[in-house]
């Protein structure tokens, strides 16, 4: 599970003990195609480091279908609503394709990090530069890009 | 890499600002505000041209458009131009019927470049485009894909697109992934049942597994698109001197006369369209009005 774990992009490069410290929190999950890996409202239990297989995060809109917000693949994180209160998902994902990953218990590793400062503020630099990123993709879709332009 | 050096002056026509006469041969619907056509000239041969230039296309008694070639140079049969309707004299282009006609002058700009040592030696070759920017990287994306069958590299081809009914070349893309490229969709807003990704179009660099310290990229799109995929190009470890992006203005003599293209110390319509990111491409790309 440690070398896993050190090979999930959230987590490499770190020293060993740090990936040891997450993998005693970790265990090996898979999901069939079309099964929700987590559900809006559920409370938020497990962060998810895909492995293989693509997952649509989604939001379903009352009497509107289900919208497909983005899609996530392996090496990428499911969920963040672990890491603070009130722990509680804000969006459902679901398994477009057998999906295999790696469900690290968020209460067991939010106390890891409380207990070792450390390895806490390593976690969370590694957790902000993934949001950071997928804020600056969130932007650019927000741009509508391919949309109308005017040109001759 | 030297685009300057593949400038090429027009080699058609008795003097550059006068269009010679085509025909529209063939006409396909690829989106609801893309259209190809397919050219042939009404008199005397076609025109030689190298991937990534652009003709200067009139609609007569409406104007005349920059439209990059979407062929490629070595196609059998017309030339091809894939039209977006975005203005008067776009959707004049594309509401033309076969039998109309068109003027065209051209080919104007520098190319691609698909002819360099690193490609030669089996290189991967990888193509970014958004929206319409992959017209002109489709002809590329042929030679590169015929490149690839002869066993030197592989053919990536990474594209964004709003929604999954506005990706140009939609087939084409599927017969280039069935012959052996790797080709990837991402698009912004999903309809019920599309399958693929969803997310800016820098999400496929991730799983698509390209050699990234030899690899070239083409790059094609609207510029903020370019410029967050050339970072994330960099990142991803390509050399910024082996990607190349395709920069557009406001064409209009395509002689680098008139000045309208004018962005920084270039003239894109001469200088351009296509320059390395490394150096220009990237201070280009950063240019904003102030």
């Amino acid at each position: 599970m440690e070398d896993l774990i050190a090979g999930q992009p959230l987590f490499s490069g770190l020293p060993g003990d740090v990936a040891a410290t997450a993998a005693g929190c970790a265990r090996n999950v898979t999901f069939g195609t079309g099964r929700l890996l987590l559900a809006e409202g559920d409370e938020a239990t497990t962060l998810l480091l895909l492995r293989r297989g693509r997952v649509a995060i989604e939001v379903h809109g009352g009497d509107r279908k289900t919208m497909v917000v983005e899609t996530v693949g392996p090496g990428q994180v499911v969920g963040w609503s672990w890491m603070v209160p009130p722990h509680t998902w804000s969006f459902d994902a679901r398994a477009l394709e057998p999906v295999g990953a790696i469900a690290v218990d968020a209460a067991c590793l939010r106390a890891k990090a409380e207990a070792d400062p450390a390895f806490g503020y390593e976690l969370l630099g590694r957790i902000s530069q993934a949001l950071l990123q997928r804020l600056q993709a969130t932007r650019l879709r927000l741009l509508d890009l391919y949309g109308d332009v005017d040109a001759g | 890499m030297s685009t300057r050096a593949e400038a090429a002056a027009p080699s058609s026509g008795p003097h550059p600002l006068t269009p010679r006469l085509f025909g529209v041969v063939g006409r396909t619907v690829e989106t609801s505000d893309v259209v190809t056509l397919a050219l042939a000239p009404h008199g005397g041969d076609g025109i030689e041209f190298r991937h990534g230039q652009f003709n200067m296309l009139t609609a007569f008694g409406v104007g005349e458009a920059a439209i990059s070639v979407s062929s490629a140079p070595g196609d059998e049969g017309p030339i091809e131009h894939s039209v977006r309707d975005v203005g008067p004299v776009t959707h004049a282009l594309c509401g033309l019927p076969v039998g109309g006609t068109v003027g065209l002058r051209g080919p104007f700009g520098t190319a691609w470049g698909i002819r360099d040592d690193r490609l030669a030696s089996g290189a991967d070759a990888v193509i970014v485009a958004g929206g319409i920017g992959m017209a002109p990287l489709r002809g590329l994306a042929r030679d590169l894909l015929a490149r690839q069958h002869r066993g030197h590299g592989r053919l990536y081809v990474l594209v964004g697109a709003r929604s999954p009914d506005q990706v140009v070349f939609a087939e084409e893309l599927e017969s280039w992934r069935r012959d052996g490229a790797f080709v990837d969709v991402s698009v912004d807003q999903p309809g019920p049942g599309w399958p693929g990704t969803v997310g800016v179009v820098t999400t496929l660099l991730d799983s698509a597994p390209f050699d990234a310290a030899r690899a070239t990229a083409f790059v094609c799109g609207p510029e903020v698109m370019m410029r967050f995929t050339a970072r994330a190009l960099v990142h991803r470890g390509v050399d910024a001197e082996r990607i190349r992006i395709s920069l557009e203005r406001n064409m209009q003599c395509g002689l680098g006369l008139c000045g309208h293209c004018q962005l920084g110390p270039l003239l894109v319509c001469r200088d351009g369209p296509v320059v390395p990111y490394a150096g220009v491409g990237a201070e280009l790309l950063r240019e904003r009005q102030r």
